[in-house]
């Protein structure tokens, strides 16, 4: 059993997390002016990296959604970083 | 080609000591140019390069291997052939593969075998019965075969299953291919390798390519770690690894990778002579002839090209073959492994022209490759030597990301990739 670092619970087991997708496949605007070219890139294409890779992950148990740096071959995690904002 | 494997070579050999026999295909040095050149040494690109030499009588073809042929998913799979999916384009396209299994045999002069020992789903309540009733009838107006069993008729075929009433999944009835089954996994890829080779086909192994040649927008080969090979056409059949060729060649692919791992239990006389799946539990047995139990059940869920599966998938694979059959807890488990699978998000393969003129894909095959591996190669090989889609691969062509014409097979048969 693997343990990912959640930023805000800390290291728990991989069972508790869930993948979001690469970092950066950001939504196209405007809509209306997006090509089903743009659209296909948006919802299925990856680079899906061999080696070391930023995904978007979100620990289940307490809902926090973060950037997660590791390797697609060792698995070794290399950094963890919340995407919230802090409160106005 | 040579069709000297027979009971009488045997039996001559067998008086000679066994010294008459030959390595099944030649390990070829690359040549710096071949008409045809085919990326990876599974099944797919093994049966891509037989059916170019055989359905298109192309002479100059090579294929290269980064390993040794077989080691990669084609060594690594549970074996099961069937073509129980949902859509009609589906059904199309493993009913054909499993045609041509069916006489692949004969037609490579290589046992592979092939043992059509039949295919249960087991359902699990009234509302699974009639998902497994809309199968069967999808299967039969697609037209293959499939037949709805009754809980007498699974227990029947699978006498140790949990009968108990208070199983967690009990068993209501299933689904049953019966021309469904299993073939020895590496006699596949040896049988294509040497029919293959036995038709000038060059087999280069330890051969990683590392870039593509690319003239005036087209590919006209490979930078390999033995060489430069130039090549009229170009095609891809590596299984797990799509993305990282696709980011070579400078496009990228609707795939993630993951690890699909599968384990065996130490031998024991026979005792399960079908194939066997649980809906409820995702996890499916058959037995080797060897006598292992051969344990598979869903992907690892953190995407990997580690070809090693990780504990919590093992647990809920073992935990659902308890379930299944209380009495292989006795069992010890022998081996376990993974391979890396391409994922596509309709759970269905892409075959067809690459971003790149001059380079075409075979990939996408998710879990359920080693079942397609002469319908992929016969279909690539078509691609690759009539630059055009036969018309059973066509629907699996790229383009339908963009155009949305998915063919949702994890939503249609609740195929779990």
């Amino acid at each position: 059993m693997q343990r990912f670092p959640c930023p805000f619970c800390g290291l728990r087991d991989e069972t508790e997390f869930h993948y979001g997708g690469e970092a950066g496949n950001d939504r196209p605007e405007p809509a209306a002016e997006v090509s089903d070219q743009g659209w296909a890139e948006y919802l299925h294409i990856e680079t899906n990296p061999k080696g070391r890779s930023r995904e978007i992950w979100v620990h289940m148990t307490c809902g926090e959604f973060f950037l997660l740096e590791r390797d697609t071959v060792t698995h070794e995690v290399f950094a963890s970083e919340s995407l919230r904002r802090a409160a106005p | 080609m040579a069709k000297d494997y027979s009971t009488l070579r045997l039996l001559r050999e067998g008086l000679r000591g066994h010294t008459g026999w030959q390595p099944a295909w030649r390990d070829a040095e690359p040549k710096g140019d071949y008409d045809a050149l085919v990326i990876g040494g599974g099944g797919h690109g093994l049966a891509t390069a037989y059916y170019l030499a055989k359905n298109h009588g192309l002479k100059r073809i090579a294929l290269v291997e980064k390993g040794w042929l077989g080691g990669g998913n084609t060594g690594r799979n549970t074996t099961a052939i069937r073509s129980n999916y949902f859509y009609p384009e589906s059904v199309a396209l493993y009913d054909f593969a499993l045609k041509l299994y069916e006489g692949l045999s004969r037609d490579l002069n290589y046992n592979i075998m092939f043992s059509q020992r039949g295919l249960a789903v087991v359902a699990h309540s009234e509302a699974e019965m009639e998902m497994a009733a809309r199968i069967v009838n999808a299967m039969q107006i697609n037209g293959t075969d499939a037949e709805l069993l009754s809980r007498e008729q699974v227990l029947e075929k699978a006498p140790l299953l949990n009968q108990s009433d208070r199983a967690r999944y009990p068993i209501y009835g299933g689904i049953w291919q019966g021309r469904a089954g299993t073939a020895r996994h590496d006699a596949v890829a040896w049988g294509y390798a040497r029919g293959a080779s036995t038709l000038g086909v060059d087999i280069i192994q330890n051969c990683e390519v590392t870039g593509f040649l690319v003239e005036q927008g087209r590919c006209v080969g490979v930078e390999t770690s033995r060489g430069t090979i130039r090549a009229g056409v170009t095609g891809m059949a590596v299984a797990g690894h799509s993305g990282v060729l696709a980011g070579l060649a400078g496009f990228r692919l609707p795939i993630r990778s993951f690890a699909l791992q599968a384990m065996v239990s130490e031998p024991v006389k026979p005792c399960l002579d079908t194939v066997l799946l649980y809906m409820g539990t995702g996890t499916y047995l058959s037995q080797s002839d060897k006598g292992e139990l051969v344990i598979g059940g869903g992907l690892d869920r953190v995407l990997s090209y580690g070809q090693r599966g990780n504990p919590p998938l093992q647990e809920q694979v073992i935990s659902g073959m308890l379930e299944m059959f209380p009495s292989f807890g006795q069992l010890k488990l022998l081996r376990q492994w993974a391979g890396i699978v391409d994922v596509v998000p309709d759970s269905s393969p892409i075959i067809g022209p690459s971003p790149l003129p001059g380079l075409f894909i075979n990939g996408g095959w998710g879990t359920g490759g080693f079942k397609a591996i002469p319908a992929g190669g016969w279909l690539l090989a078509h691609l690759m030597a009539t630059g055009e889609h036969h018309e059973i691969s066509r629907p699996f062509d790229l383009s339908r990301f963009t155009t949305g014409r998915l063919i949702d097979e994890a939503a249609g048969s609740a195929i779990a990739h």
